[in-house]
């Protein structure tokens, strides 16, 4: 087996691929497009990944609801999305085809495992008749390839049982398209010996069958040309392929490291959220202390009361625990202490989309409490850029002692792309400074701690540890008097005290950066530059960067601006929302941050929704700015 | 913390400026005075020591400790206690909590708390009442209570707070009552030196609405035989001369006369059997506070508390793996170089 595909078969250079993976969720198709992104972002092409399963962990097989799949935009150039459409299918069996044939592009390769396309898979997957052979897939190039059979056969030297000995089919998948798409094989068969070391049978069945797969497209005849993605030409540096949620877990420690804090995380386990316990929980030598606690609410208990007891308390979550959370995060508003509320936004209400991506909890993160109750909001854009957005928000929580909102999503989360490591010297020092000495003396010239004296800056008050002499105090959830924090029923204190935490919050505003806007000039462009402002937050960034990069191509010049501080705005927004004639704001939602834009500064701006709990497609959004272009 | 000896205290340096807020004659006072009597006995730090507390009359409780205080929200006190005793192992943490806020909306937290043995003196001020809401009827009112929210009476079956402890295998578990204020010093001096979780239920009258729920056994006269003192080591007896006693049959308990069994049949009290089936049979001699009724330490035993054993696996990843090197985590991953 070598590594490069025969001499004699042509090699064609494409600049991008979007393939797509998709099996029966027992089919293992995570992990085949995981190794292919991995080898991908090894060889160098700039990727972002798109992994697409059912909330059952085994939904019944066969079955469309059962279908998992994975999508993998590999490319030499900088790409911002895991594709419109995929080129490739990979089609495990009849289910898989069905429920992903709509979303190929027309002209598409489609290449299924034919072993699985008989009578009993067909009508599970409700389908009358035969695609293969009844001449619906005539549009497409599809390469019928038998998969099971030549697994079984391939891996029959290890001694495996059939039923076994059948599960490496993804292996011979994942073989056949590393060989299609001229990929490296020596880090996935190390991989796949490191993985299933303590199986060495399967690990050698796996490698049988990738090798098998690699083998068949080299010998089969069946493809007349592999392809080549060339690397991209990133920025020069260290990379490595992160997905939202481990970078999120890495901006967790690196935050506890720059402030010099412990870090205490308090979670219960939700989809699409606990990949960031997992990750966590492994790096206890960090002095990261993680508690799996009895529900979502004992969670950020726990971790209120270490924040209160001097640790970087963590809580992290998806919508159903952030219900659950509403009333501690509201003693974090009165109690003003730091607490990071990390919420994977999934669909909803209630039990919704567990895995599927959506962006409707930012009018929850800003209002979801009683009372007046402001908390800071951050949202990444991208996967990588979870790690910043977790030290933004530690810094934010600890400089102004208060609740933070982080607002990742299912997409973010599970989504990858290369990630140039940053050089820890450059990351921000966020430490704050304990209170040690009494700040206030009283009539009769004692020296006391009033824990609600503020900094007249900031207006964050002192955070005095217990452990600290001379500073016993007594806080809690019932107003405090300002300054002294005794319990005060006083109105004129309690409106004080109420706009004295808004006006903390709203002062954050000029300790963050201004937004920027993304308005190049468009060479033959339309005369006066841009008409169009598109205003996004969160993960819509690269769909609609994408969209306007496109747009930008035709000579339509369009500007964007993307808000990563949804609480405080970044002070310059009014203005720059003001300096267009017309916003486009596209949610996953049902326009969350359009309303809190309208309201705010009086602009038409207009929102484009899509809750289908998959993320935005370029096109949909570039299909909407064109409509606002041409005033439709 | 340091090794600087303990500077000795008084009661007055345990008591905080605050004006104290419960209904004059509340059972509240007691506990308040025993445990500020109590904390200079106990060679305690102030800035060592935090008091938690939910929500209800007993949760006012820290505001009138010299100490560190949290006033939290509603059943969540053992949730916040346990970030604060897990993250930081040196300090003393005290949770005070009432039967609605421990076992109502609490209930799983407490349940978990003393599951997980997490370091913390838990006293729990059962009064059978809602008193901060103005008299409903609680989780551990009789079953039949009439009150504003069951004009016909209560349907609920009541908990008994120390047998649902044992249930959780609490790793201390005791009963005291706002009447003997040395019972009370001495029940929390135990609680306090017990490693893990403590729980300390506390008969506590409250005067407004449900006056006199413990006459039956804790008026004065009431109480020598109404009251079964538990003592490590010592028979089971009780009665003004001693008459009667608790025998253990078929993993029960049960009351005889003395004379009726003879002495050697009673069973003798083991606070550290590391089976809680006997102290779970003691706690359901009486179903209410009415008949003899136990009261003392019914179990103590040894288990390391969730805060060490977090501790310990700190130390030993560290010791694994060397403390943590941010750069080196970052590039743990399979990375690749572009230049
Ligand atoms: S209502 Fe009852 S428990 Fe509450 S302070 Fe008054 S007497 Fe005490």
């Amino acid at each position: 087996m070598a590594d490069t595909a025969s001499r004699e078969r042509p090699v064609v250079d494409l600049d991008r691929a979007v393939i797509r993976f998709a099996g029966d969720s027992g089919d293992g198709m995570q992990l085949t497009g995981d190794r292919f992104t991995n080898s991908s972002a090894l060889f160098g092409n700039d990727l972002s990944t798109l992994p697409d399963f059912p909330a059952e962990i085994r939904a019944p097989a066969g079955t469309l609801a059962g279908v998992s799949a994975f999508q993998v935009h590999i490319s030499d150039h900088d790409i911002l999305t895991p594709g419109d459409h995929p080129s490739v299918l990979v089609a495990m069996n009849p289910a898989a085809l069905k429920a992903n044939l709509s979303d190929v592009t027309p002209t598409g390769t489609l290449i299924v495992n034919s072993d699985a396309f008989d009578e009993r898979a067909l009508a599970k997957a409700d389908y009358a008749s035969n695609p293969l052979t009844d001449g619906s897939l005539s549009a497409y190039t599809v390469y019928e390839v038998p998969m099971t059979s030549i697994t079984m056969e391939a891996v029959k030297p290890t001694g495996t049982k059939p039923r076994e000995a059948e599960r490496s089919k993804n292996f011979f998948a994942l073989g056949l398209i590393t060989w299609l798409y001229t990929r490296p094989t020596e880090a996935t068969l190390t991989w796949i010996q490191e993985r299933f070391a303590k199986t060495p049978m399967v690990a050698e069945a796996n490698s049988l069958a990738f090798k098998a797969g690699w083998n068949f497209g080299e010998t089969a005849e069946l493809f007349p040309s592999t392809y080549e993605v060339k690397p991209a030409p990133l920025e020069p540096g260290h990379y490595t392929n992160i997905s939202g949620n481990t970078a999120l877990a890495w901006g967790l420690i690196a935050a506890g490291q720059l402030a010099q804090l412990p870090l205490f995380l308090g979670s219960y386990p939700i989809t699409p959220a606990s990949d960031i316990l997992h990750e966590l929980s492994k790096h206890k030598n960090f002095g990261v202390r993680t508690l799996q606690a009895e529900d979502e609410i004992a969670g950020v208990g726990a971790a209120l009361g270490a924040a209160y007891a001097g640790s970087l308390g963590i809580t992290t979550t998806s919508g159903p625990g952030v219900d659950l959370k509403a009333e501690t995060i509201g003693l974090a508003v009165s109690l003003e202490l730091p607490l990071l509320v990390i919420d994977i936004q999934r669909g909803g209400p209630s039990t919704g989309l567990p895995t599927k991506t959506e962006q409707a909890d930012l009018l929850q993160a800003m209002f979801g409490r009683h009372g007046e109750s402001p908390v800071p909001i951050v949202a990444p854009s991208t996967p990588g850029d979870c790690f910043f957005a977790a030290i933004e928000a530690a810094r934010i929580a600890l400089k102004y002692r208060t609740p933070v909102f982080l607002l990742s999503d299912g997409y973010l989360a599970n989504g990858a792309e290369p990630w140039k490591v940053p050089d820890v010297a450059t990351l921000p020092d966020i430490s704050v400074r304990f209170a040690t000495e009494p700040n206030h003396t009283a009539e009769d010239g004692t020296e006391e701690f009033w824990p609600y004296l503020r900094d007249a800056t900031t207006l964050a008050r002192p955070w005095a540890i217990p452990g600290t002499p001379g500073l016993t105090h007594r806080i809690g959830g019932l107003e405090k008097q300002d300054g002294s924090g005794s319990v005060s029923y006083d109105p004129a204190n309690h409106e004080l005290m109420t706009k004295l935490r808004v006006a903390k919050v709203a002062g954050i505003a000029a300790d963050i950066p201004l937004v920027e806007v993304d308005d190049p000039v468009v060479p033959g462009g339309e005369e006066g530059g841009a008409e169009v402002l598109v205003v996004g937050w969160g993960s819509t960034y690269g769909a609609i960067q994408a969209a306007i990069r496109r747009l930008r191509v035709k000579g339509h010049p369009v500007a964007h601006a993307h808000i990563r501080h949804l609480n405080p705005f970044p002070s310059n927004l009014g203005e720059v929302l003001r300096s267009y004639p017309k916003v486009l704001v596209p949610e996953m939602n049902l326009g969350q941050l359009v309303k809190l834009i309208r309201a705010d500064f009086l602009v038409d701006a207009r929102g484009l929704s899509k809750v289908k709990g998959q993320p935005f497609r370029a096109e949909e959004i570039e299909a909407a700015i064109y409509d606002m272009l041409l005033d439709r | 913390m340091t090794d600087v000896a303990v500077p000795a205290t008084t009661k007055k340096d345990w008591t905080s400026d605050q004006e104290i807020r419960w209904c004059p004659g509340c059972g509240d006072y007691s506990i308040l005075t025993a445990v500020q009597m109590l904390m200079p006995e106990l060679g305690a730090r102030r800035e060592d020591t935090v008091f938690v507390s939910g929500i209800g009359c007993s949760s006012r409780f820290p505001y009138y400790m010299n100490t560190y205080g949290v006033h939290s929200i509603h059943g969540r006190a053992p949730a916040m206690a346990t970030g604060i005793a897990v993250s930081r192992p040196d300090l003393h943490v005290w949770v005070i909590t009432g039967d609605g806020d421990a076992l109502s909306i609490g209930g799983n937290h407490l349940m978990h708390a003393l599951r997980r043995n997490v370091n913390l003196t838990i006293i729990l001020f059962n009064n059978q009442i809602y008193g901060l809401t103005k008299g409903q009827y609680s989780p551990t009112s009789e079953a039949g209570k009439v009150t504003k929210s069951t004009p016909f009476g209560s349907l609920d079956h009541p908990y008994n707070p120390v047998s649902l402890a044992l249930g959780a295998e609490a790793s201390f578990v005791a009963r005291t009552h706002d009447m003997d204020r040395k019972h009370m010093m001495e029940t929390f001096r135990r609680a306090y030196r017990h490693q893990g979780a403590a729980l300390v239920e506390v008969y506590q009258n409250c005067n407004v609405f449900n006056d006199g729920a413990f006459d039956l056994i804790l008026s004065k006269d009431a109480r020598p035989r109404m009251l079964i003192p538990l003592a490590h080591g010592e028979p089971i007896r009780f009665g003004p001369d001693g008459e009667w006693g608790v025998v253990f049959e078929d993993g029960s308990a049960r009351v005889v006369e003395v004379a009726d069994v003879g002495e050697d049949r009673l069973g003798v009290h083991d606070e550290h059997r590391e089976d809680p089936s006997l102290a779970f049979a003691l706690s359901r001699l009486a179903s209410g506070p009415t008949a003899p009724t136990p009261v003392g330490v019914f179990r103590d035993v040894e288990r390391p508390h969730y805060g060490a054993l977090v501790n310990e696996q700190l130390v030993a990843a560290a010791e694994r793996k060397g403390p943590g090197d941010l750069a080196a985590l970052l590039s743990s991953g399979s990375t690749w170089t572009v230049t």
